[in-house]
C-alpha cells in the first residue's frame, strides 16, 4: 500500500485533520466548535461495525490478521453541500458525528482557516503535548548500557 | 462525490426488516401489492425501488444499473456498496423500463438461485393493462393491473416462465408500492 497522499488530492491536509479528530474527545470537539455548528443532515450512521486490523511482522513480512476492532462511522452533509466522513475507534457515536461535521467544515474554503485555528490546532497541540509527555517519561527510564559496553571490551 | 447525496433509511434496521418482509410476501403471493417506505430515493429511482436496493443489495451483489438511472449511481454506491457491472454478472438489475431478460443470468438447473432479480419501475400498479397471474402461492388466479410494461410482456414472460426452475424474478415498483412476479408464476393478458 502506498502511504503518500496523491499529488492531485483535493485536500492534501485531510489525513492530518482526520488523524487529529479521530483521537480527540467528543466533549472537547463540541466545546471548541461552539456555535460554529452549521445546519446539517446525517446521511449515514453513526453506526458501529468491525474492521479487520492487519499487520506485517517487522513491517515487511506477509500480511496477517491481527484481530478485529470496533469502529463507529458517520457521514454528514452540511446545508452548504459539503460531505464529511469519519471513522473513529470505539463506540462513541457522538464523536464520529462531530468528527464528520468538522471534516465537512474543513472542506469549505470559506471556513477552513477559522476551523483549523479554533478546533484542529488546539486539539493537535494537546495531542502533541500528550505524546511528548509520554516520550519524556519513557526517556527518564532509559538505561544507559555504556557501563556494560566498557566491561565487555 | 456528488453534493446532492441524500440519506438512506430513516431507521435502518426496522425499515430494512419491514421492506424485506414486504418483498418476501410479494414473492410468496405474486401480484399482491405492498407499501414500503422509510426512504426518499433520489430521482429517477422511485422510493420503493430505493428501499428494495437498500434492503437487498450489498458489496457481495453485483448490480446492473439502467443507463437512464445513472444519476442514482452515487447514492446506490454510497449506501449499499454494490459494484455496478455488466448485466450477465449482475445479481440485481435496476431498470426504469423492462430490459431484455435474455441479458441476465438465469441460473442453472443445479443452482437456480444464482439467477438475477430485476427491480423494474412501472408507471402504475393500480391502473393500466390487466394480467391474470396463476401459479404457486395463488389459490385462484389473481388479476394484476400494471401500466408501463411493454406490449408483448405476456409473451416475454412466457419465455422466462418456460425455463423454470431457471429464469429471472421481477420486482415491480411504482412510487412507494411494490409487487413481485417470481419465475414460477404464469402470466396471461386479458
Amino acid at each position: 500500500m502506498n502511504d503518500s497522499v496523491p499529488l492531485d488530492h483535493p485536500f492534501p491536509e485531510r489525513r492530518r485533520w482526520m488523524a487529529v479528530l479521530a483521537r480527540a474527545e467528543a466533549d472537547r470537539i463540541a466545546e471548541l466548535l461552539g456555535d460554529r455548528v452549521p445546519a446539517y443532515t446525517v446521511l449515514r450512521g453513526p453506526e458501529g461495525g468491525l474492521v479487520m486490523v492487519r499487520g506485517r511482522a517487522g513491517g515487511g513480512g506477509s500480511a496477517f490478521n491481527l484481530g478485529e476492532m470496533t469502529v463507529t462511522r458517520c457521514t454528514v452533509r452540511t446545508d452548504d453541500g459539503f460531505i464529511g466522513h469519519a471513522y473513529v475507534a470505539g463506540r462513541e457515536a457522538r464523536r464520529a458525528e462531530l468528527a464528520a461535521l468538522v471534516d465537512a467544515l474543513m472542506q469549505d474554503a470559506s471556513r477552513a482557516a477559522e476551523v483549523e485555528a479554533q478546533v484542529i490546532a488546539p486539539l493537535e497541540r494537546v495531542l502533541q503535548r500528550r505524546r511528548s509527555d509520554r516520550a519524556a517519561k519513557a526517556a527518564a527510564t532509559r538505561v544507559q548500557f555504556f557501563a556494560m559496553q566498557t566491561m565487555r571490551t | 462525490m456528488s453534493a446532492d447525496l441524500s440519506p438512506g433509511f430513516g431507521d435502518p434496521v426496522a425499515d430494512a426488516q419491514s421492506c424485506f418482509r414486504a418483498v418476501l410476501d410479494a414473492m410468496a403471493r405474486p401480484g399482491q401489492v405492498h407499501a414500503v417506505g422509510g426512504v426518499s430515493a433520489p430521482a429517477p429511482l422511485c422510493d420503493a425501488a430505493g428501499a428494495v436496493l437498500l434492503t437487498l443489495a450489498d458489496q457481495d451483489t453485483p448490480l446492473w444499473l439502467d443507463p437512464d438511472a445513472a444519476a442514482a449511481r452515487g447514492w446506490i454506491a454510497f449506501h449499499t456498496g454494490a459494484a455496478v457491472g455488466p448485466a450477465a454478472e449482475a445479481m440485481f438489475g435496476v431498470a426504469l423500463a423492462l430490459p431484455d431478460l435474455g441479458a441476465f443470468s438465469k441460473g442453472s438447473d443445479e443452482m437456480p438461485e444464482t439467477s438475477a432479480t430485476l427491480i423494474v419501475q412501472v408507471a402504475s400498479l393500480q391502473t393500466g393493462r390487466a394480467f391474470v397471474l396463476d401459479g404457486p402461492g395463488l389459490r385462484e388466479p389473481r388479476v394484476l393491473t400494471v401500466d408501463g410494461l411493454p406490449g408483448d410482456f405476456a409473451a416475454v414472460w412466457e419465455r422466462n416462465h418456460a425455463l423454470y426452475p431457471r429464469g429471472v424474478d421481477l420486482i415491480l415498483c411504482c412510487g412507494g408500492e411494490l409487487t413481485a412476479l417470481p419465475r414460477s408464476v404464469a402470466v396471461r393478458e386479458v
